[in-house]
């Protein structure tokens, strides 16, 4: 490992970096400007929380998060077990349905389920969101799940059926506990997933249930508004608690 | 089949939960935009008939064809820059030690989960005219006024290459990983200089990465309407914004749907090359 292939991965690193931390930092600015330092201040973070429909637009966001990574860890975790466990027609089609879902640009499947549910006549709100949310947070889960299975002895849910065991009985007490960091891991992603997303929620959102990816994006679509600084920054310091929980729950596991 | 389901009441039901989801969710609403792009446009309900391709051929008018070529060009360079920076790192990191390469790893995915919004903002902040770049290119005597960043092409390409080049580093990481030493000791050992292994090895064992990390950047490079709507201004838009006025604000369904149908079949013709790339590295290793 030479010096120069060491300062160029410390170099990209860096660039990725740098605007985080300059956010962060900036979060605690007390200058109104956002550009020059101004000292240290919590105003950002006061400001933030004193705005009633910021704070509203928080619990809705957490609230469909809470929802949709739920529905989706469970329909995720039954089709990967099906994809794993069962032989049937058109099995290809739905791992393919799930491909297409993972890889086709989020504004395709936008714009796709806006027209579904205006076709429908479903008022675009919470539920609208949650039906969305589900559908592209779901092929996340299942690769997830999927791989916990692939290295999984495949003699023990047979040993199950073997002893007497229903179909039910053996997935809920040989297969859940094999999968269960799968499933907190998928639903830590779905969680991210749905907080995060923009372009989906533009089209599918309805002015009665506001989330808070919607609210930031008016609002830094025209010039800087400090208050982003501090809900971006605690955003941020959330997810990556997320993915740090996800992690440690994978890498646990593993042992 | 009646049997069947008796039988295994819960298989049952976890193959009609999983298809009724993926049909209605998945199948119908892409049927819907296919449809939708080949009906005539109607002010009150969206969509009309009689069937024609006017949408499509609407594309070709040179308005959006601009727009369209514009978003290309710059999907296209934000891809190659993505590259060039991407390729070389993913090599450098599959050599680091494996305790240190976790955390590196780790550091990579942290974008992924995180706000690309609130970063892309986190961007506006050092480009912006009285932003941390300029102060500090024109404290060091770089320049002497603030220079225009924000607003401009660059600006979106920055934007797109800062939060695509994870998508396009993870990829090639992983073919990077397979890449036996010995088939490198190989090479050496049967006389290779070292841009014969690279372009004779190396280059073909990781080609199914690159094109992998190409469809994970371009298509997203040409979708994330947001990235030009903070950074960009109104004359650097991507297909994606044309896709969301189109739905949103001018109601012309036909022709959003027809615009979106371009860039599912950018992302078929890509599936397609990678599933080459692979098959024919399967066959040569047989």
């Amino acid at each position: 490992m030479g010096w120069l292939s060491r300062s160029y991965l410390a170099l990209v690193y860096l660039l990725l970096y740098v605007p985080i931390v300059v956010l962060m930092v900036f979060s605690f600015n007390d200058s109104r400007t956002g550009y020059n330092w101004g000292g240290l201040s919590l105003r950002w973070y006061e400001s933030l929380f004193n705005n009633h429909a910021m704070v509203q637009a928080m619990w809705n966001s957490l609230w469909l998060a809470l929802t949709a990574a739920t529905v989706s860890t469970l329909i995720g975790a039954l089709t990967a077990l099906a994809l794993h466990r069962y032989r049937f027609r058109g099995k290809r089609v739905l791992n393919g349905m799930l491909f297409v879902v993972m890889m086709s640009p989020e504004i395709v499947l936008a714009i796709s389920l806006l027209g579904l549910f205006l076709l429908l006549g479903l008022k675009l709100g919470y539920v609208s969101l949650l039906l969305a949310h589900v559908t592209f947070c779901l092929p996340f889960v299942v690769i997830t799940v999927m791989a916990r299975l692939a290295g999984f002895d495949e003699r023990l849910p047979e040993a199950a059926r073997d002893l007497g065991a229903s179909d039910f009985t053996m997935t809920r007490t040989v297969l859940i506990p094999v999968i269960m960091p799968a499933l907190m891991a998928g639903w830590l992603l779905g969680f991210t997933l749905s907080m995060d997303d923009v372009v989906v929620s533009t089209f599918v959102s309805g002015p009665s249930y506001e989330i808070l990816p919607l609210r930031i994006y008016s609002m830094v679509r025209v010039g800087l508004k400090p208050e982003v600084n501090a809900l971006g920054t605690l955003l941020l310091v959330f997810s990556l608690v997320m993915l740090m929980v996800s992690q440690w729950i994978l890498s646990r596991s593993k042992q | 089949m009646m049997q069947s389901i008796k039988q295994q009441p819960f298989r049952a039901a976890v193959l009609v939960l999983v298809w009724g989801w993926l049909l209605f969710l998945v199948l119908a609403p892409n049927m819907l935009v296919v449809g939708a792009s080949v009906m005539t446009r109607d002010p009150s309900t969206f969509i009309s008939l009689p069937l024609n391709f006017d949408a499509y051929r609407q594309l070709f008018n040179p308005l959006y064809l601009d727009v369209f070529l514009h978003s290309l060009y710059m999907a296209v360079l934000t891809t190659l820059i993505c590259l060039l920076i991407g390729y070389p790192f993913a090599w450098a990191l599959s050599r680091v030690e494996k305790r240190r390469q976790m955390l590196l790893i780790f550091l990579l995915i942290v974008p992924f989960w995180t706000n690309s919004l609130v970063r892309t903002y986190a961007l506006k902040l050092i480009l912006a005219t009285n932003g941390l770049l300029n102060s500090a290119l024109m404290s060091l005597g770089v320049i002497d006024e603030p220079a225009q960043l924000l607003y401009t092409e660059g600006a979106v390409i920055v934007g797109l290459v800062y939060l695509l080049l994870p998508f396009m580093i993870l990829p090639l990481y992983s073919v990077f990983e397979d890449l036996r030493q010995d088939v490198l000791l190989a090479s050496h050992d049967l006389g290779a200089g070292r841009f014969a292994t690279f372009k004779n090895i190396i280059v073909p064992l990781t080609l199914p990465g690159v094109l992998a990390g190409v469809m994970l950047v371009l298509l997203p490079a040409m979708g994330l309407f947001f990235v030009p709507d903070i950074l960009g201004g109104s004359r650097n838009l991507l297909v994606g914004n044309v896709i969301k006025n189109q739905f949103l604000d001018a109601r012309n369904w036909p022709f959003g749907a027809a615009a979106s149908i371009v860039l599912t079949l950018t992302m078929a013709l890509l599936l397609f090359a990678h599933r080459l790339s692979k098959r024919r590295l399967g066959e040569e290793g047989a």
